[in-house]
This record gives C-alpha cells, sequence and structure tokens, in this order.
C-alpha cells in the first residue's frame, strides 16, 4: 500500500466537495478498494470515507418503498429488512462473510459494481431508484456493464429507494473459492409485472432476462420457464465454469428463485 | 471410565491455552533491535534468460541497506536433493543446482532472483518494485505441460537437460515381464487415465524467516518456519552457505502448520543469513500470501494411467500404472522420494494382488517446485488403487466391498513381503472394513438414497481401504534407496534436581500437539504429573539432533527415542535407588514413580532419586556419575503400517453439478493410541484436507505458465460448511509389532484415504441417476460435474 491522506466529512456536500479534488477517492467500507490498495493496484492519493455521514446510514419505510442509505453495512441491512423486503434481506445477509457483512456497504458495492456481486441483482430486479449525490438514476440505467456505472466522477451514490415487492427471492450459487455469486438470480414479482435480474453470469455485468419476465408475468411459476432458453454468447467462461454451466444456472436458479418466493 | 492422565487419556492440549489467547511466539512475533527488512523481487514470467537486473536506481532508494542478487551466490552450493533417485537404465538423476537467487534465467513466476534490504518494509517494498520495472528478462517460451515437456527438447528448463525429465523410475523393474504377463493372460483388465491435482499447501502461517550475525563471536541464528530445524541447519551449513554446524542455531518456534511445505529449506533463509552478515544487523522477512501461493512447495500433481489385472470374479492378478509427477522448476529436498518411494511402494494396497509394476517419469516444469505435502506419494497411491478398483466393480457388476473383502490380506499372512518391497508388519483389514460398514449403516443406505431422492438429489455411497507407510523410516534401508540423510531421530530427557523434567526431542511440532502427547508418555512411564514435564522442541541448540516432523514420523520415531532415554533414566535411577537403599540392584524395582526393594516396603520416590542425583551425598561416586539425563537416538526397525477404511456419502444436484459431502466415516488401525481425542483431530483435519483435494482445490497455470488460481478468491479451500460431521473410530488396533508403543502415526491418514471415497460417492450418486460417467477428475467441482451429465 502506498501513502495516502484520509478525510472523514460528515454531511454529502462536505463529502462532495472533497471528491472534486484532485486524485481523491471515495471509500466506504473499503472491501474491494482496501485489499486493491494493499496489492498496490490503486493508488489514491485522498481516500474520502462516507461511513461518517449520518444522512446516509440506515434504513427507512415509506408508501411501498424501503429506501437504504448507501453507507449501511450489510448485516444492518440483513437484521432490518428482514420483515419489509425478506429477499433484500437475506440477499445481504449471504454476502461474504460477517467481517465484510460489517464493513461492506450497499453504496460500495453497487458502485462498483463487480459482475458477480449481489446487490445489483436485486437493484435491478427491484427496479430500485439510486440516488446520488446530484440525481436520481433508474437501476435501468444505472449499470453499464462490468464494473460500469452511470456514476460520474465525483458522484457518489447515497441511497438507494426499493420499491418492495409482492413477492420476491434471491438465489445464489456461490464461486467456490471467492463465495461470490458464481452466478445469482433475484426474482421480484409486482402488481404490475415480475422482473428477473441475473449476476455473475454475463460479461456486461448484472442484467434482465426479458423472456423469463414475459412468461412470468403470464404465471409466476417454475414450470413457466420451460422452453425457455438462455443465450449464451456473452456469459463468462473461467476456471469455475463455462458459459454454458452459467447459461444453466441462469435457468435452474431463476426456477428456484420463483419456487422459494412462493 | 475413560483415562484421565498418561497414555491413553484425551489430556487437553496445552499449547493450545497459548495459541487461542494469542499468546503463541512465531517468527513474525518477534522483533529484534536494529532489525532491518527484506523484500525479493520475484519473476513475473514463467521461463526467461536474464540479461540484466536493474539494481542502480533501487540502490539510492531511501532506507535501502543493501542489494542482492543470483551473481552474489553463484559461486555458493545449491540446496540439494534429498534423495538420488536411479533411472530404469541404472543412470542417476538429473539434478540441477537449485540456486539461493536465480541467475542466469529465472524459471517459474515467482523465482526470486534479487533481494532489496531496507530499513523499513515499505521501502524494501519500494525498491524491489524499482528494481523489477528496470530488469531486463527475455521471455522465453513457458514449459507447462508434462507431455509436452518430455516431447520438445529444443525447450527445456535447465539447458543441460534436454528433455526436461529427472528420471525415468521403474518399482519393481525386475518384475516387469512377469507382471505385463500377467496382464496378456487376464480374463479383465480396468484402465484408467486419472490427475491427482496439484495443491497448494497454505499453511496459516506464511513462512518467515530472520536471519542475525553476532561479530563478536561468528555465530549466526536462523529463526523460520520450519518442521525440520536439524535439516536445515544441516543443509545452510554443509551445503549451501558453508557456515560450520556449530556456528549456527536453528530456531524453529511456533509455527503454524506445515502440511509438508516447511520441511524443506529455501532460498530465502539462506538470504537472510548472508545478508544478517554483510550488516550485522537482523535481519527478517514474511512471505506475504500472493508469494506463499507461488514459492511454497506445491503437493502431488500426477497424471497417471493405472490398469488393474482380475479374473471375473474380481480377484486382483496385477496393477500396472505409468505416471509422469511434475516436479516444477527445480528440486526442492523431498521431490525425488515423494513419487518414487513414497508412491510405488505402495502400490500394492492392502491387498494380496502378487503382482505390480510402477513406472514413473518425473518432470521438470516452469511452475513451482513440488514436494511432499500431506501424506506424500501415498495419496497418490491410494487414489489411482481405489479408483481403479472402483471402475472395475462397476465395468463387472461386483460389489465393492466385497471385492475389496475378498482381496484384503488376511491376518494369518503377517508379516508379509508385498511385491513392491515392503514389509508390512500387522494389520487386520477385514475389522476395519467391517467397522466403516457398521457404522456408516450400508443397510440402511437404500432407504437414505429413497430420502435424498425425495429431495431432488442424488446420493452416493463410496469406500475406499487404504494403507500407508509411515514412521519415516529405517536409515540403512532408506540409504540403499538412495536418501542422503539417516531418518533416525533423538531426544534427551533431562531430570532437574527437584524431580521435574525436560524433554528436547529432535520432532517439531507446528499444530500437531506434540507438547501434550509427548508429555503424557513421559509422564505415564515416569509415574510422575503430567505438568511436572516440559517438552522442549525446535531449537537446535537445546536439542541432541532431530529429522523433524512429517511422514506421520514423530510419536513412531521420537516418541519411541524419548522412551528409550526414559528407560535409561529409570535404569541408572535404579542403581541410585540400590545404593540408598542399600539392596541389589537386581531387587529394584519402579513402579507408578517409586523405587522398591522388591518384597519390602522399603522405597524411594522418583524426587527422591533425582534430588540425590544433584545432590550426591549418599550416592555411589566411584561407580556412577551424578546427574540424571539421557539421550536416545532411535532408527526404526521398519515404517508402520496404519490402515483404514473410509466410506463417505455425497448428495449431487444435477441441476447445479454441486456435491455436498452428507456423511463421512473413518475406521482406522493406528496401533496403539496415545491421546484419542488428538488423534481424533488429527482424522478431521486430514480428512478435511481430502475433501478439499476431491472437490475444492485446483492448481492452475495457463500456457504461459502464469498462476490463475494464486490468491483465496480462485483457489478453493475448504471451509466448515464444505464437511460434514465426521464419525471417527480407532478401535480396531493392531500394534505396531517393532516399536515399543505399539504406535503407528495418525497424521497423514485422512488426507490418504478421503479423496477415493469422496470421488467413488460421487460416481455411485451419478450412475445411480443414470449418468454413466467412468471418471471425472478433482476437482470434482459443480461445473465439471454439470459438464460430466449433459456431455
Amino acid at each position: 500500500m502506498f501513502d495516502f491522506e484520509f478525510v472523514k466529512p460528515s454531511s454529502i456536500v462536505e463529502a462532495a466537495r472533497l471528491l472534486g479534488g484532485e486524485g481523491a477517492q471515495a471509500l466506504s467500507g473499503g472491501q474491494t478498494l482496501m485489499p486493491t490498495m494493499k496489492q498496490r493496484l490503486a493508488a489514491p492519493s485522498v481516500l474520502v470515507s462516507l461511513t461518517g455521514i449520518a444522512e446516509m446510514k440506515g434504513l427507512s419505510v415509506a408508501a411501498g418503498t424501503l429506501t437504504v442509505g448507501a453507507a449501511t453495512p450489510h448485516a444492518v441491512v440483513a437484521a432490518e429488512a428482514a420483515r419489509v423486503f425478506p429477499a433484500l434481506a437475506a440477499l445481504a445477509g449471504g454476502i461474504g462473510d460477517p467481517a465484510v457483512r460489517n464493513r461492506g456497504t450497499i453504496g460500495g458495492s453497487i458502485a462498483n459494481n463487480d459482475p458477480s456481486a449481489c446487490y445489483p441483482a436485486a437493484v435491478l430486479a427491484s427496479g430500485a431508484t439510486v440516488v446520488t449525490s446530484k440525481r436520481r438514476i433508474a437501476a435501468d440505467d444505472f449499470f453499464q456493464g462490468m464494473f460500469s456505472t452511470a456514476l460520474e466522477e465525483g458522484e457518489f451514490v447515497t441511497s438507494v429507494a426499493f420499491p418492495i415487492p409482492e413477492k420476491a427471492a434471491y438465489v445464489k450459487f456461490n464461486q467456490p473459492a471467492s463465495r461470490f455469486a458464481l452466478t445469482g438470480v433475484f426474482v421480484a414479482k409486482f402488481a404490475g409485472g415480475v422482473r428477473v435480474a441475473v449476476t455473475g453470469a454475463s460479461n456486461n455485468g448484472v442484467f434482465r432476462w426479458a423472456e423469463a419476465e414475459a412468461a412470468l408475468a403470464k404465471s409466476f411459476t417454475a414450470d413457466a420457464l420451460q422452453g425457455l432458453g438462455v443465450d449464451d454468447s456473452d456469459m463468462i467462461t473461467d476456471l469455475h465454469g463455462t458459459a454454458a454451466y452459467r447459461a444453466n444456472l441462469v435457468k435452474v436458479l431463476t426456477g428456484r428463485a420463483v419456487s422459494a418466493a412462493g | 471410565m475413560p483415562k484421565d492422565y498418561g497414555i491413553g487419556a484425551s489430556s487437553k492440549r496445552r499449547e493450545d491455552v497459548r495459541f487461542l489467547t494469542g499468546r503463541g511466539v512465531y517468527t513474525d512475533d518477534m522483533a529484534l533491535h536494529g532489525q532491518t527488512y527484506a523484500v525479493f523481487v520475484r519473476s513475473t514470467v514463467a521461463h526467461g534468460r536474464i540479461r540484466s537486473v536493474g539494481t542502480e536506481a533501487a540502490s539510492k532508494m531511501p532506507g535501502v541497506l543493501a542489494i542482492f542478487t543470483g551473481e552474489d551466490f553463484k559461486d555458493v552450493g545449491g540446496n540439494p536433493a534429498g534423495w538420488l533417485i536411479n533411472s530404469r537404465d541404472g543412470t542417476p538423476m538429473h539434478e540441477p543446482k537449485r540456486p539461493v537467487l536465480a541467475h542466469g534465467k529465472v524459471r517459474h513466476v515467482g523465482d526470486a532472483y534479487a533481494a532489496v534490504i531496507a530499513e523499513t518494509y515499505q521501502q524494501a517494498k519500494d525498491a524491489a518494485q524499482q528494481i523489477s520495472d528496470d530488469t531486463d528478462i527475455e521471455e522465453l517460451p513457458a514449459i507447462v505441460d508434462m507431455r509436452a515437456a518430455l516431447a520438445d527438447s529444443s525447450n527445456r528448463v535447465h539447458d543441460e537437460i534436454p528433455d526436461n525429465q529427472c528420471y525415468d523410475w521403474g518399482w519393481i523393474e525386475d518384475n516387469r515381464a512377469a507382471v505385463d504377463a500377467a496382464f496378456k493372460s487376464a480374463p479383465h483388465v480396468t484402465t484408467l487415465e486419472l490427475v491427482n491435482n496439484r495443491l497448494v499447501p497454505n499453511a496459516m502461517e506464511p513462512r518467515a524467516s530472520i536471519g542475525e550475525y553476532f561479530p563478536g563471536t561468528g555465530d549466526y541464528k536462523l529463526t523460520t518456519t520450519s518442521q525440520n530445524p536439524h535439516l536445515t541447519r544441516l543443509l545452510v551449513a554443509a551445503f549451501v552457505l558453508g557456515i560450520p554446524e556449530n556456528k549456527l542455531t536453528v530456531v524453529a518456534p511456533d509455527v503454524g502448520g506445515g502440511f509438508g511445505s516447511k520441511i524443506y529449506h529455501y532460498g530465502e533463509e539462506a538470504l537472510v543469513l548472508a545478508a544478517a552478515k554483510k550488516l550485522a544487523r537482523p535481519v527478517r522477512w514474511t512471505a506475504e500470501r500472493s508469494e506463499s501461493f507461488l514459492s511454497d512447495a506445491h503437493g502431488r500433481d500426477h497424471v497417471t494411467k493405472i490398469e488393474l489385472a482380475c479374473d471375473k470374479e474380481g480377484n486382483f492378478l496385477a496393477f500396472r500404472t505409468e505416471t509422469m509427477a511434475n516436479v516444477g522448476a527445480y528440486l526442492s529436498n523431498f521431490a525425488t522420494v515423494t513419487p518414487t518411494f513414497l508412491h510405488g511402494t505402495l502400490m500394492a494396497g492392502p491387498y494380496k494382488v502378487p503382482h505390480v509394476y510402477v513406472n514413473v517419469k518425473t518432470v521438470f516444469t516452469n511452475t513451482a517446485p513440488v514436494d511432499a505435502y500431506r501424506g506424500a506419494g501415498r495419496p497418490e497411491a491410494t487414489y489411482s488403487l481405489e479408483r481403479v478398483i472402483d471402475k472395475m466393480c462397476r465395468e463387472l457388476g461386483l460389489d465393492p466391498f466385497e471385492v475389496r473383502r475378498k482381496n484384503f490380506l488376511t491376518t494369518d499372512m503377517f508379516p508379509y513381503t508385498t511385491p513392491v518391497g515392503l514389509v508390512y508388519d500387522t494389520g487386520n483389514y477385514h475389522a476395519t472394513l467391517d467397522k466403516a460398514m457398521e457404522m456408516a449403516d450400508v443397510a440402511g443406505f437404500a432407504k437414505r438414497r429413497a430420502d435424498s431422492a425425495a429431495r431432488g438429489k442424488l446420493r452416493g455411497m463410496g469406500l475406499s481401504t487404504w494403507i500407508e507407510a509411515c514412521g519415516i523410516a529405517p536409515s540403512n534401508l532408506v540409504g540403499i534407496l538412495g536418501a542422503r540423510v539417516g531418518l533416525y531421530d533423538a531426544a534427551t530427557v533431562r531430570v532437574n534436581a527437584t524431580g521435574n523434567i525436560s524433554v528436547m526431542v529432535g520432532a517439531h511440532s507446528h499444530g500437531q500437539g506434540h507438547e501434550t502427547v509427548f508429555a503424557q508418555i513421559a509422564a505415564e512411564k515416569l509415574g510422575i504429573p503430567e505438568s511436572s514435564v516440559e517438552i522442549v522442541h525446535g531449537d537446535t541448540s537445546k536439542i541432541p539432533f532431530g529429522m523433524g516432523s512429517y511422514g506421520s514420523r514423530s510419536l513412531a520415531v521420537c516418541g519411541v527415542a524419548m522412551t528409550k532415554a526414559i528407560d535409561k533414566i529409570v535404569a541408572k535411577g535404579k542403581k541410585i535407588a540400590a545404593h540408598m537403599l542399600e539392596a541389589a540392584e537386581g531387587d529394584i524395582t519402579f513402579e507408578d514413580g517409586k523405587f522398591s526393594v522388591a518384597g519390602t516396603d522399603k522405597a524411594k520416590t522418583f524426587g527422591e532419586i533425582a534430588f540425590s542425583a544433584y545432590v550426591p551425598h549418599n550416592y555411589p561416586l566411584e561407580t556412577l556419575e551424578p546427574g540424571l539425563e539421557e539421550t536416545a537416538f532411535y532408527d526404526p526397525a521398519n515404517f508402520t503400517y496404519p490402515a483404514g477404511a473410509y466410506i463417505c456419502e455425497v448428495e449431487v444436484d444435477e441441476g447445479t453439478g454441486k456435491v455436498d459431502v452428507v456423511a463421512f466415516h473413518c475406521a482406522d488401525d493406528f496401533g496403539n493410541v496415545m491421546n484419542p481425542m488428538i488423534v481424533e483431530g488429527q482424522v478431521h483435519g486430514g480428512v478435511g484436507q481430502g475433501i478439499g483435494q476431491a472437490l475444492l482445490e485446483s492448481t492452475t497455470y495457463d500456457e504461459n505458465g502464469q498462476l490463475l488460481t494464486g490468491s483465496y478468491m480462485d483457489y478453493a479451500m475448504p471451509r466448515a460448511g464444505d464437511v460434514p460431521f465426521y464419525n471417527v473410530d480407532y478401535s480396531c488396533q493392531t500394534a505396531c509389532t517393532h516399536n515399543v508403543l505399539g504406535v503407528k502415526g495418525c497424521g497423514e491418514a485422512g488426507a490418504i484415504g478421503s479423496p477415493p471415497a469422496v470421488v467413488n460417492a460421487v460416481l455411485d450418486a451419478l450412475h445411480s441417476g443414470g449418468h454413466k460417467i467412468a471418471h471425472i477428475d478433482m476437482p470434482v467441482s459443480p461445473g465439471r460435474v454439470w459438464q460430466a451429465i449433459n456431455g
């Protein structure tokens, strides 16, 4: 690790000002950034911690929407969302290990947009709104491919607003070593339709499986997926599974998620 | 009532008090006045010719004290192989020199070619990066695949070895024709090609070393993460740096796991000593985890074709194997013996097979060196045998339990000379199989399979009946086979004047619990409390000599040495007691800590005798030296032969290919058991590692020799959730016939017996679902299972 400055602002406004500075980098739970810096693969000159900003922490529910502050650790979501949005709580409770869940945050996760992260699936499948230091961004516009988001230079996530679905479930198949999602599927059923988001499988990061959404809108059962094919041409092939294997997982896990959602 | 003291008691591990409260003292915990930091500059290419090492700019960087390159060590001796193996044609193996730092060429990613010593770790790290940036290495094509390495003499890991082959070994070459004839006339032959996957040892504590030099006396001290401090001293002294043995102390303090990888001497140890001398300051180094992945000696890595000849009833007639064993870029100390005498000699298993022939070609590649890893050769032998037997059973429609049973050696056949040259002294393989089947409720399997099916899972059961040779080893025998050292061990028992004792042992505990078990034995033999016994290990300045801990040898070799030293203490105690009690020496008995005159109530306690030995006022000084301290060396008469039967049950998810180990039953014969709790723990750990090898651990190099699984993001270690609650039994005991403790060793058993049980169970599950799959290579990952099911 190289030397760096560390600042910990207490408001969004102050954080935004500091992040406008030369070489500044937002730091949330640090579960990706810190290991990267330790390996000398990143060397920001100023780290702006977002975890001291009270308005970016905690959960609130209003008008069928669950809002999660961007600096809220996974463990807090796992505990506090359990009643209002159990599928989201279960997802948060299944990320990493207890140490990761007590440090890592939802904002950090979606801003990084790791193609194997869990949270992007929940955000996209829920049709959530990503609130940033500058604007509100629909989930469908936020995720823009592997490690890529709509966030601009100096912009950071302040909260995520989740419409609470009627039914939902997340089923993750662990990559055996990292325990990230080799493939994970979040299924959310709303009065107006079904959304299915897949993480871990695609070279383009999290994506929606439109054919499954259409089939499930007609019949929210695992059987409704039979006969659907999954195109594996853009799927990841790596040490842990081929594109064809991941395409299979997308279908299998979607069915299991539907069954789990009930 | 279980025993609560001495031999056979589950005494709690005394070392855990410090380990569990964070008070262990590991190499990296030691802070020394004036210490400096070493960082190694490691090759980022697998194979390359060094044009120049760029030290100029780095040498002027802040805090840099010294820089070493391969040039500095090109005239010192290399780190030798511990065993000289001859090829089938009688020619000796190729033995390229392994330098302290690479010069001329780099031969694997992670090969260190320079080292920086600086005032701080960060300064050393910065300078190392600078050297890496400024160094010019001409990249050469990497040699990764063993078959290609043997076939292409135009590309060589070592320029002087044309076919990249270390040796082509046959065992036993004279039997080859008879084995081939047995195959020609056999009613049935089963053939299986398999890979025994390369493993990264992943000890919890990475390697670390501190070198010190004392200019006033010319003494050196190396504090290092070693399983084997005397061997390290011998290698550094006699082969690498030429420091006289009496001027070098090697200390291996608390060591956080080894699994074989810390048996060997590594160049980093020589470097910190040489640097400490140059600077006259302590020089320290601790590997980062990524360095461990790249530079620790890896394990396994065999590609094998095994054939089994039998009759239609499954009676074994012959085994024949052809193996390619990867040794990586350099010969680590035990690299040449692991695939030969620790592997080929076990290829008869616990079976009465008349004909066995083993061929092993050992190959250099541009990968990290490979050496002994928990089990070392014996897991490879067991895996090959137990997998091909399972395949044969399926081909002939035979019951795998019955096939083992009819081929087992029977108890009336011991001592038994195998066709691969070992003499099994004792065992009862039917007993352990019966026990395992009882534990596993084999009769109830059909119902469990139906229950699994109701939950959408395929259930399978797999069997492995294994044997190993451990308690390494008779020196005269291993000398004939090519060992360059003896394999005895030693212990000194020092009785203090107040009757408590210190025992200095050559075995080294790096997690096993020697401090507890050796004390239990000493306490029982001397009739004193366990708390009166201190076990000292890991310091060459305190211990007479030792060959360290590996190969499940600590108790069977060093434990016996300690017992012999205790016998000498008792014998001397009897002389002292005879004098004090005015009786004939022959009339003195020693029992429960008391020296008594037989048939009388005259007695002296052990403590009184010890006090008299050190305060010899009433003492036979004219015939007996004062003091009470004895040393014994013990060289075993034979290997020991633990054996057992393992039964694994798995559930397979056809949709994802995921395998869950749902039950694991171990019935082992370790001979006499000194501490049941520790034996159970050893089996748990070994089976955990075996399940890791079978299902999770994959060491993958790409075609350029880059390690793709160089961190825990891609190298899957078994976690608690990956293993079941183990069901372990050690009640089938046949005491070893040639050591006084009757012990055999238990450290490697789990890692030897478990992988084939897991893989056999997976294939059984798949066949039950109609998937006619002959074999899946380890690790049997979800992706591989799914691929096998879906073609």
